[in-house]
């Protein structure tokens, strides 16, 4: 399969990139939501164009009502919301939770609301301050017909406005094993779950879970009980694929809103985007970015395919792309001079929502970190 | 079974039967590969007859149109023989700039004759070629040459001198970059094929920093050439130079795949396990490494379906160079006291030392990074003129 879009994957680029810019604009929606003081973070309505759009639907089979597509066009979709900073759910609901639950019991009960827009899901790994999913210490006891859920989670992206999260605890094992996990999967209303919900930097909202004791059946275990690794590799695969394709589109938009400026920008009468000293940085990054986009089409291939080769691409398109936004954005906000220190500038959101990207799954150095595991160092 | 799986299923059969067991080791060094040329000096029989299988089957240019020597296969049809290579990690069965460079400025400005003629001997690897581009005083400013062809009815008549010709002193003939009119600096370029045993061409090698001299000095002093030699129009040459740089840049970004090892980390693990600084920086660079192999894979795919941007190939070229030199920072760094050797047996007459300081020229031959940087930033991104 040639490294670029198909004419159907370039067809849902164009249908993506004109709905996104007209529908999840910068001003219409992530402005908006936090001027407003939004406590989702979010719109509803919008989720709910994504759904008729058939945006949500994109990595639910077509056996359970879904288009069936793949990795591929999940990320055209990511790198315009990327692009335009809209504010979603979709990489976690759509992409990350998706991944995790279809072709299961749980996939019966929750795709329908996730494919109709009326449900918006979460996905509670982290427990520290730093992405560790092996180290993941939360108890899952056996008790009754099903288990007792104890512990806290952090950095739940859409925790708070979640129906329904998707947690990993333990089983079996201990801290810094893979095996003897489990993933639940846990209605908001359960009794014994409290949620903490902080804004984030990019004015979207995180969730610190706390489990106290929360009950659930058997039938909430996604996958088999302690052999959940197996299901949080696959979703965080895609999660973290999604991710990469996200940045890659926040990287774009940077660079394209600064190149333009460097050509509108005068000062000593001519463009700025004459200096050299400029045009060669501005070369530099188009070249990191264009690397990180070739490596991130390239892991969402592998992930279609089903490939070995998958794990490892995905962590090097998750810190390729990472690099790759970082430069665009801190190059963005340094070659846009005092203006683009102001809030009325866009720039600063582009870093802003990078900062929360890179974060997301695993930063650059966690993922340089797994490459090197995996290729046997 | 789709026709290219079927054609997938062939070609490693055919891989498998043809190509010589010590043809799937990797290359040493420079040295190990084969050039080719009227007087070729094979490494072994192996060398030899893995030349010649491809070359019958048209596999050392799989891509070229069959007439001219090529396998007249379709761009996945290539990819698939380039992948089936990889897999049993086979040797490129020819190196040529000939192939590279020469041929595909041919196909696109050589009239009949000359691609019937030369673009045959190309594929066979019959013959091997120099490029006589760079002057003492024409470096980034390529255009600027003087080496000058003056018409002398039935013959152009060549004076001049070139610089940093790769092998000039193995080369049969050279692709050369030579002044037909001083009215305009770029439309007064004309591109001449030439044999350099014509009176009147001499050649002297240029001892490098690594110890090696893989460039000459190339002089010519009244070299007759055939006016049936020059190719494209007179005083158009600039476009088939252009033309051809693009394919020398791709050709050099390959530098950043390090010869089909990629990665690095795996080949020195020993000199990261108690080095977690090292580590991180060979970690770092493996990532971008597998990310600039997808870039490649990327760029030859577009390319091949006419949908890179012309000015791709400067971003490759930057990347790929800037990438080698990283590599081979890394190598020294994890050889440690041993890649400082220059002669001992043990570090194989210097060989780390050598190729590191050999990977100095990838950022300046064929147009250096700031070049490249300048390409991208005024053809790509439209940043207006200094």
């Amino acid at each position: 399969m040639p490294l670029y879009l198909t004419d159907d994957q370039a067809m849902l680029r164009e249908t993506a990139r004109d709905f996104m810019a007209e529908q999840g604009a910068i001003r219409a929606q992530l402005r908006h939501w936090r001027d407003k003081g939004c406590k989702d973070g979010f719109g509803h309505g919008l989720w709910k164009q994504f759904a008729e759009m058939g945006f949500t639907g994109i990595l639910v089979p077509e056996a359970e009502g879904g288009l069936g597509l793949g990795h591929v066009e999940a990320g055209i979709v990511l790198e315009e919301i990327g692009r335009n900073l809209t504010p979603s759910p979709f990489l976690v609901s759509a992409i990350a939770f998706v991944e995790g639950v279809k072709g299961g019991a749980a996939g019966e009960r929750w795709l329908p609301g996730i494919l109709s827009g009326d449900t918006v899901a979460a996905v509670a790994v982290d427990e520290g301050r730093k992405h560790r999913p092996e180290a993941i210490a939360m108890r899952a006891e056996r008790s009754g017909n099903g288990f007792m859920l104890s512990g806290e989670k952090s950095f739940v992206v859409q925790g708070g406005s979640a129906d329904v999260i998707l947690v990993a605890a333990r089983t079996g094992g201990a801290s810094g094993e893979t095996d003897g996990l489990t993933l639940f999967a846990v209605e908001k209303d359960a009794s014994g779950l409290s949620a903490a919900s902080e804004r984030t930097l990019d004015s979207a909202m995180a969730a610190r879970l706390r489990f106290d004791n929360v009950a659930v059946d058997a039938d909430a275990v996604v996958g088999e009980v302690d052999q959940g690794w197996a299901v949080l590799t696959r979703l965080l695969g895609a999660g973290r694929a999604g991710a990469a394709a996200e940045m890659i589109g926040v990287a774009s938009g940077a660079m394209d809103m600064t190149v333009d400026y460097l050509k509108q920008r005068t000062q000593f009468g001519v463009p700025v985007g004459s200096f050299q000293a400029l045009q060669h940085r501005a070369a530099h990054l188009y070249g990191e970015l264009e690397i990180a986009r070739a490596a991130t089409l390239k892991a969402q291939q592998l992930l279609d395919e089903g490939s070995d080769e998958a794990e490892l691409m995905v962590s090097v398109a998750k810190a390729k792309a990472g690099q790759a936004a970082r430069l665009a954005v801190q190059e963005g906000v340094q070659m846009h001079g005092g203006i683009g220190m102001t809030d009325e500038h866009d720039i600063g959101l582009y870093m802003k929502r990078d900062r929360a990207l890179d974060e997301l799954w695993g930063d650059a150095n966690y993922h340089v970190d797994r490459v090197a595991r995996l290729t046997g160092y | 079974m789709t026709d290219l799986e079927s054609f997938r299923a062939e070609t490693r059969a055919w891989l498998e039967a043809n190509c010589p067991a010590e043809m799937r080791q990797p290359m040493r060094d420079e040295s190990d590969a084969c050039w080719g040329g009227r007087k070729p000096e094979y490494k072994s029989e192996a060398q030899k007859l893995w030349l010649e299988r491809m070359a019958t089957r048209g596999w050392t240019v799989p891509d070229w149109p069959a007439e001219y020597g090529g396998g007249g296969l379709s761009p996945a049809e290539t990819k698939v023989v380039k992948q089936e290579m990889a897999r049993i990690g086979a040797r490129n069965p020819l190196m040529s700039f000939g192939i590279s460079m020469l041929g595909p400025a041919l196909l696109k400005y050589g009239n009949e004759a000359q691609k019937k003629r030369f673009l045959t001997e190309i594929a066979r690897g019959e013959i091997r070629w120099c490029q006589g581009y760079s002057e003492p005083g024409a470096g980034s400013d390529l255009a600027g040459l003087q080496t000058s062809a003056e018409d002398r009815g039935d013959h152009f008549l060549v004076n001049g001198q070139k610089v940093w010709t790769s092998y000039a002193d193995k080369a049969d003939w050279i692709f050369c970059l030579v002044r037909t009119s001083k009215e305009s600096k770029h439309n007064g370029i004309s591109f001449l094929l030439f044999d350099m045993a014509s009176p009147g061409v001499s050649t002297k090698p240029i001892l490098l920093i690594s110890g090696n001299s893989p460039f000459c000095e190339t002089f010519f002093d009244d070299v007759q050439v055939p006016k049936d030699q020059l190719v494209g129009e007179l005083n158009k040459g600039w476009d088939v130079a252009k033309y051809l740089l693009g394919h020398e840049r791709e050709m050099i970004s390959g530098m950043g795949l390090g010869q089909g090892r990629v990665t690095l980390g795996d080949k020195v693990k020993a000199a990261l396990a108690d080095d977690p600084l090292l580590r991180a920086d060979v970690a770092r660079f493996d990532v971008d490494a597998l990310a600039f192999k997808a870039m490649s894979e990327r760029f030859i795919d577009e390319l091949k379906a006419g949908r890179a941007h012309p000015a791709q190939p400067s971003m490759m070229k930057y990347a790929g160079t800037e990438l080698n030199k990283r590599r081979h920072e890394l190598v020294m760094a994890a050889g440690g006291s041993a890649a400082l050797e220059w002669e001992s047996e043990a570090s194989a007459g210097g060989k780390y030392a050598r190729e590191w300081l050999r990977t100095k020229a990838n950022s300046i031959e064929g147009g250096t990074s700031e070049v490249q940087l300048n390409i991208v930033a005024k053809r790509i991104l439209a940043l207006p003129g200094a």
